[in-house]
């Protein structure tokens, strides 16, 4: 869904300060620029958007509903709220339903203290989990000689899917079932360590934003992970 | 020419009809094939053979499918003229039905035809089902078929078409209910050279069968609508997405596109014009979500049905990136007679912001189960009461429509006028036109938590709230209908609904807690009666039927 | 939508391929076809494994990955054989508020299957359809491909026997 970007400037407000914006620029990209903070998951700057985990969500003035900001293109005129108390609200819920749906025990996570999940609820202020655990019985596959793949610990994002189909080109990880059934698989969801088709290029393990994809040999808190190579790579890709 | 060419078959059918004193039709829909109509139809068809001066043949759906199979005879002569209708009839019925041709009917199969289900209705979009054999395009074109796209092809610009589809006022049945003029006219006004349209037919509420009746039992006034769409918005392809559970249908549309084809009406150079127009039939799979366009486009792409953020809207970005037209069948259905008899007739039916007609499937505790089209604005109570003869045994409770994306209206309401508007106000939707109805033996609690499950099962599992919060609200639903839930866990049921309702990705998510929210604004009391702390005077939870929860858990 | 011409040998020389090469060449091997050739697989081998999944990949070049995401994405594609018989309860509105469940429970009962399980002699499948579009005449189940309608418990049980008594003279 690559848009050309013509040079047409647009105004607009967020959170009631005047912006300026490139057309097509999506709320996101502008209030990054504008070092305005609104939380993402699934968006990684490098990667295609997805739009599924929610977090990004802002209001629109004139509009009941909500928009994700990182697939919502700034118009001319748009008021963009992204921080009220419904918002913050509606992202503590969000960060609800991802704890509870698989198994997050952050104290013996190799990730603790570099997750992004973990850190959004620092930040946003999120101080307990308010529906039960759904406790769902899913694996762990250590196969792959270098990495580790924890389901407990996957919030189904999809960046480690779209890293390796778009940028890496192997398409090994793909998402099977449906709902929360969903699960992530590589190839015909055989053992990750089976793939005939996977590099070993790691890209899927340092953009996971969890601990659910990370290195062997890591103990709890030690797994760090680097993706300041992820724009230029795309840059590079597409020029 | 193609207009002669029509004439002539016009005649040729005439004459056919002409030189019958009786004709009789045994519906071949789906409804009545699964009490073995086909059986019927062949034990009459080889009954008639000394009979001269009769004409048997197959028809679509004639709407009151649960007394199938229903037989109905025409007759020109003898002391019955005029039509009779059979119901329940059986291969063994043949001879007596044959034997009573142009005397007095068969009693015990007859099935009275003066009563308000079949005269209460306004047939538009099901005008030839129960009339027409649907495999065999001559008789489709004798009822004025395909005129509508011969007008449109060789009189008519493509924006004079628009302009009298936005005349007509008609508007999406697929659910929203947006005007289908001005969605024609966005993607009319795309550039490019490759367009595409679409026609909706997975069909997904669980308990409809409109769409289904209209491509069995007259499938080329779909293909006719869509062809007409496809000249007026510049498309020459065209995908039909039907649901993979409807064999029937797909075999049907498979005939009437090769006949088209055949004929010169489809393919290219329709009506001897340099318009081309293509229909593809693509199958779904089972998934209620591709219902959704933007799920449906990545189906047909060949992909899994998960539906991305709009915008950018289909038309302006659908199949393979290009602008795209997507319509419900029941929403192209109604195009050839708006473009035959102009969009100011249309308009004329219905009220002033819901134009022309609906066509409902009446299913549950009701008498007449079947399917009807009434024109909008019909009060629920007619729907129900007159035309649906009423709930067999106990009270009308309620009525869901929408399906699980829709709500339950109390009897207290039945005299809303049904229109997009008035059942929005009342927490509902028109949905695709599913009536369940509902007599004292339904638990609200237990119909929420259906629909609930239904939408934990469907949900595509790429948006948060959706894919979690759903599986929260069924487990709650659970809960309240055993009698362990407290009220804190009913709190925590509305704030998951407000979640749900307001950040999904999809309409699926986005809906999904109607059935809940209307359940609870109507029927507040079943849910108290059933928490643990619920009741005013602590009594506690009541006993639901032990056998029931048993069965159902 | 490059097209494909490279045709792959199939897995085996039953026959059932011809079909599914069939609907792949119909549609220029193109990769949009997948769903539509997972169909003709289902339809010809009634369900799909391993090794025509693999073949499938190949023959229309998407990634395993991306094939296996598709077969269980849609309730109508299987990946194990069905029983020797099949029951589809139907769990549409309309049947759900006319008894489904306590048809669903019965074979539970009886058979000692839930929903989408096959017998442990391999003899009978229950799955479930959200509607097969005869509502009217609800609660219907479809038995070995013939739709049942009005059914109480009993009858479905008795309808059962008789296919499964039927097949094994
Ligand atoms: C979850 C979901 C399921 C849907 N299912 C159907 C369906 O089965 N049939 C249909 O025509 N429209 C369905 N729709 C609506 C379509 O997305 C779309 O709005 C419609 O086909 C447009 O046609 P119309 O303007 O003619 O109504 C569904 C929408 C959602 C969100
Ligand atoms: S493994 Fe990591 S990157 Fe992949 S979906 Fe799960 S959380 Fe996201
Ligand atoms: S290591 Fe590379 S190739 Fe292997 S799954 Fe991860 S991203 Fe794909
Ligand atoms: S709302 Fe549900 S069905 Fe729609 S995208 Fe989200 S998870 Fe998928
Ligand atoms: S970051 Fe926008 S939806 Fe995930
Ligand atoms: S299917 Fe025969 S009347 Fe509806
Ligand atoms: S609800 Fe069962 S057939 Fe439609």
């Amino acid at each position: 869904m690559k848009r050309q970007t013509q040079a047409r400037i647009i105004t607009l407000k967020i959170d009631g300060v005047d912006v300026a914006a490139r057309e097509h620029e999506t709320i996101l990209e502008l209030a990054q620029e504008n070092n305005i903070f609104i939380p993402t998951l699934c968006h990684l700057d490098g990667l295609s958007e997805y739009g599924g985990c929610r977090i990004c969500v802002v209001e629109v003035k004139g509009s009941n509903r909500l928009f994700p900001a990182c697939m919502t293109p700034a118009t001319e005129g748009m008021e963009v709220i992204t921080n009220s108390e419904r918002l913050r609200l509606y992202r503590f819920s969000i960060l609800d339903m991802l704890f509870s749906e698989r198994n997050h025990v952050c104290s013996v996570c190799v990730s603790n203290g570099h997750c992004d999940l973990q850190y959004l609820s620092a930040k946003l202020g999120m101080t307990r989990v308010e529906v039960p655990y759904l406790n769902p019985k899913v694996d762990v596959d250590a196969s792959h000689e270098h990495f580790i793949m924890d389901h407990n610990r996957c919030i189904l994002c999809q960046r480690c899917v779209r890293v390796c189909g778009e940028i890496e080109g192997a398409f090994t990880k793909g998402v099977m079932g449906r709902g929360v059934n969903t699960r992530i698989i590589h190839d015909l969801n055989g053992a990750w360590g089976d793939s005939d088709t996977c590099t070993s290029c790691g890209k899927c393990v340092n953009v996971c934003p969890t601990g659910a994809l990370v290195e062997k040999g890591k103990s709890a808190g030690e797994m760090v992970k680097r993706r300041d190579w992820l724009p230029y790579l795309r840059l590079m890709q597409e020029d | 020419m193609m207009i002669e060419r029509f004439e002539e078959i016009t005649t040729e059918e005439q004459t056919a009809v002409a030189e019958h004193d009786h004709t009789v039709k045994v519906c071949v829909a789906a409804g009545c094939l699964s009490s073995q109509s086909d059986q019927v139809l062949d034990a009459l068809k080889n009954g008639v053979g000394e009979h001269r001066g009769c004409h048997v043949k197959g028809v679509g759906c004639m709407g009151l499918c649960s007394q199938g199979p229903l037989v109905a005879v025409e007759s020109k002569t003898g002391a019955k003229s005029g039509s009779v209708m059979y119901q329940n009839v059986k291969a063994e019925d043949a001879p007596d039905i044959i034997q009573s041709l142009g005397k007095k009917p068969v009693a015990r199969l007859e099935l009275k035809t003066n009563v308000p289900f079949f005269q209460r209705q306004t047939k538009i979009v099901l005008e030839n089902c129960g009339e027409i054999d649907p495999e065999r395009i001559e008789e489709y074109i004798a009822v004025e078929g395909y005129q509508g796209l011969l007008t449109a092809v060789t009189e008519l610009s493509p924006i004079e078409v628009i302009d009298e589809i936005v005349r007509s006022g008609l508007r999406g049945r697929g659910g929203g209910g947006y005007p289908t003029g001005l969605k024609w006219t966005t993607v009319a006004k795309m550039d490019g050279p490759t367009k595409y349209v679409i026609c909706n037919a997975d069909e997904g509420d669980p308990g409809a069968f409109m769409d289904r009746s209209v491509l069995e039992s007259d499938p080329h006034r779909v293909l006719e609508g869509m062809a007409i769409a496809g000249y007026a918005v510049g498309a020459t392809e065209g995908y039909i997405y039907v649901r993979g559970e409807y064999p029937l249908a797909v075999e049907r549309l498979k005939i009437a596109i090769r006949q088209a084809n055949r004929l010169g009406v489809l393919g290219s150079k329709v009506c001897g014009t340099t318009f081309d127009f293509n229909v593809h039939i693509r199958l779904g799979a089972g998934a209620f979500v591709c219902g959704e366009e933007t799920a449906l486009i990545a189906s047909i792409e060949g992909k899994r049905g998960t539906p991305r953020p709009r915008p950018p809207y289909p038309a302006e970005y659908g199949l393979w990136g290009k602008p795209t037209l997507i319509n419900n069948v029941e929403t192209f259905a109604n195009v050839p007679a708006i473009v035959r008899k102009g969009g100011a007739w249309y308009a004329g039916i219905g009220t002033e912001k819901s134009k022309g007609t609906k066509v409902f499937a009446l299913a549950g505790s009701i008498q007449n189960t079947g399917l009807i089209e009434v024109p909008m604005g019909m009060s629920l109570r007619e729907i129900i009461f007159e035309i649906g003869g009423g709930v067999p045994n106990g009270n009308c409770k309620a009525v869901q429509t929408g399906g699980p994306s829709g709500g339950c209206i109390p009897a207290d309401y039945f005299d809303t006028p049904v229109d997009y508007e008035s059942l929005k106000a009342l927490g509902s939707i028109m949905g695709s036109g599913g009536m369940i109805i509902m007599d004292d033996s339904s638990s609200m609690v237990d119909v929420a938590r259906y629909f609930m499950e239904f939408c934990m099962t469907e949900s595509c599992g790429k948006c948060v709230p959706c894919r979690v919060g759903t599986v929260h609200m069924h487990t709650l639903l659970n809960k309240i209908y055993k009698g362990e839930a407290r009220r804190h866990d009913l709190e925590t049921l509305e704030k998951l609904c407000d979640l749900v309702m307001n950040t999904s990705l999809c309409g699926l998510g986005q809906t999904a807690p109607n059935p809940v929210l209307s359940t609870l604004r109507y029927f507040r009391h079943e849910y108290m009666d059933l928490l643990v702390d619920g009741a005013e005077d602590g009594r506690g939870a009541t006993a639901v039927d032990a056998q029931l929860l048993e069965a159902q858990s | 939508m490059v097209s494909n011409t490279r045709k792959l040998e199939p897995p085996s020389d039953d026959k059932r391929w011809r079909i599914v090469v069939g609907t792949m060449r119909r549609n220029g091997f193109a990769r949009h076809s997948l769903i539509e050739t997972l169909h003709t697989v289902q339809e010809s081998f009634g369900f799909l494994d391993e090794e025509s999944l693999h073949y499938v990949a190949e023959s229309l070049r998407v990634p395993l990955s991306q094939v296996y995401g598709v077969s269980t994405f849609y309730h109508l594609f299987s990946l194990k054989p069905a029983g020797k018989h099949t029951c589809v309860t139907c769990t549409g509105t309309a049947c759900y508020i006319k008894g489904a469940p306590q048809l669903l429970a019965a074979i539970a009962d009886k058979h000692g299957i839930n929903p989408e399980e096959t017998t442990e002699d391999g003899n009978l499948s229950l799955l479930t359809a959200r509607c097969v579009g005869s509502c009217g005449l609800g609660p219907v189940a479809v038995v070995d491909g013939e739709v049942v309608g009005k059914l109480t418990p009993d009858e479905l049980l008795a309808r059962l026997q008789e296919v499964m008594d039927h097949h094994d003279d």
